[in-house]
């Protein structure tokens, strides 16, 4: 199965690479761009048939390695 | 002092941590591969700079769950000492063995220059050598030294005196805001902490690149004097 774990600075840590691009948009002359936020998108494919045993799993990932729980949030969301 | 490096596939500082090493004991410290698991009979273990596996997905991310961390695991619950500089600080951040996180430098660039530390405490095995608010230069080079932990770290770490080291100018001062004297823009201009029970060291610039006047100057000499003082048996 597909299974996409979205990772994203915790709300109210720095994200410099967020400003910069914010700031580039600006620059660009999109108006209107009130924040950037910037994350990783981890895509993976995994054995099993089961949603909840692949989204539990998953999560397990997340917390173990894929995220920092320090600094970052995650997203499991099962593709199937 | 029996010490030991760690190497990591895309560590590359060991050789002058080792110089380092040498040159306050004697002799050449063990290197010990990343898929080692035999840290017996050793008093230090450092985990130097570099980029360990590429900083892929995080810097330290990989390094801090391979085969080895588990050993430096035990060896830090058994009460030994163990200092991580620069890389070796993010890896023991994402091992859990020091607090909070290392993040993108605050102005997005590698930054490879001179700062200056401010102890800010001197009766740790790492420290004992200055004096509280002694103010000495070091070299740093990273992408990643932007420390950062939630309030409740923060706190803890100041109450607790664990943090070791804060960016300073060179009389002293400490202005968080400043990017002269911070350049990362680390919080609380932290630049290293220590575990509860001091024998734990992370910190971003490289003491290891200042023990000899050919290198142009000592100033990152008393950290490693100061370990084999508090280490010897």
């Amino acid at each position: 199965m597909k299974v996409r774990v979205t990772v994203m600075l915790k709300e109210g840590v720095l994200d410099p690479q967020g400003k910069a691009i914010g700031h580039a948009l600006h620059t660009l002359g999109f108006p209107g761009v009130n924040d950037v936020r910037v994350g990783k998108i981890i895509d993976l494919d995994v054995d099993g048939t089961d949603r909840a045993a692949v989204q539990k799993q998953a999560e397990d990932m997340a917390r173990d390695l894929l995220a920092n729980l320090v600094i970052e949030d995650f997203t499991v969301e099962v593709l199937g | 002092m029996k010490a030991a490096i760690v190497v990591f596939p895309g560590t590359n500082r060991e050789r002058d941590m080792a110089i380092a090493l040498r040159r306050v004991t004697g002799h050449m410290p063990r290197m010990v591969w990343h898929h080692e698991t035999d840290l017996t009979g050793l008093d230090l273990v450092v985990l130097a700079g570099g980029f360990s596996y590429g900083d892929y997905l995080r810097c330290g991310a990989m390094a801090a769950h391979s085969p080895v961390m588990t050993e430096i695991r035990s060896f830090a619950q058994k009460g030994g000492h163990i200092l991580g500089v620069c890389n070796g600080f993010q890896i023991l951040t994402e091992a859990g063995l020091l607090p909070g996180a290392l993040l993108r430098n605050a102005n997005l660039r590698f930054l490879s220059q001179d700062c200056h530390l401010r102890v800010e405490r001197a009766d740790t095995p790492f420290t004992h050598k200055w004096k509280k608010g002694d103010v000495f230069r070091a070299p740093m080079a990273h992408g990643d030294g932007n420390y950062t932990a939630d309030q409740n770290t923060l706190d803890r770490l100041d109450g607790e005196g664990l943090v070791a080291f804060r960016y300073a100018a060179p009389n002293g001062q400490v202005v968080a805001e400043e990017t002269a004297s911070n350049p990362n823009g680390s919080v609380n201009s932290i630049a290293g902490i220590l575990s509860e029970n001091t024998r734990i060291c992370g910190m971003m610039p490289h003491p290891e690149d200042l023990v000899d006047p050919l290198m142009g100057g000592v100033d990152g000499l008393p950290l490693f004097e100061g370990l084999v003082e508090a280490l010897v048996r």
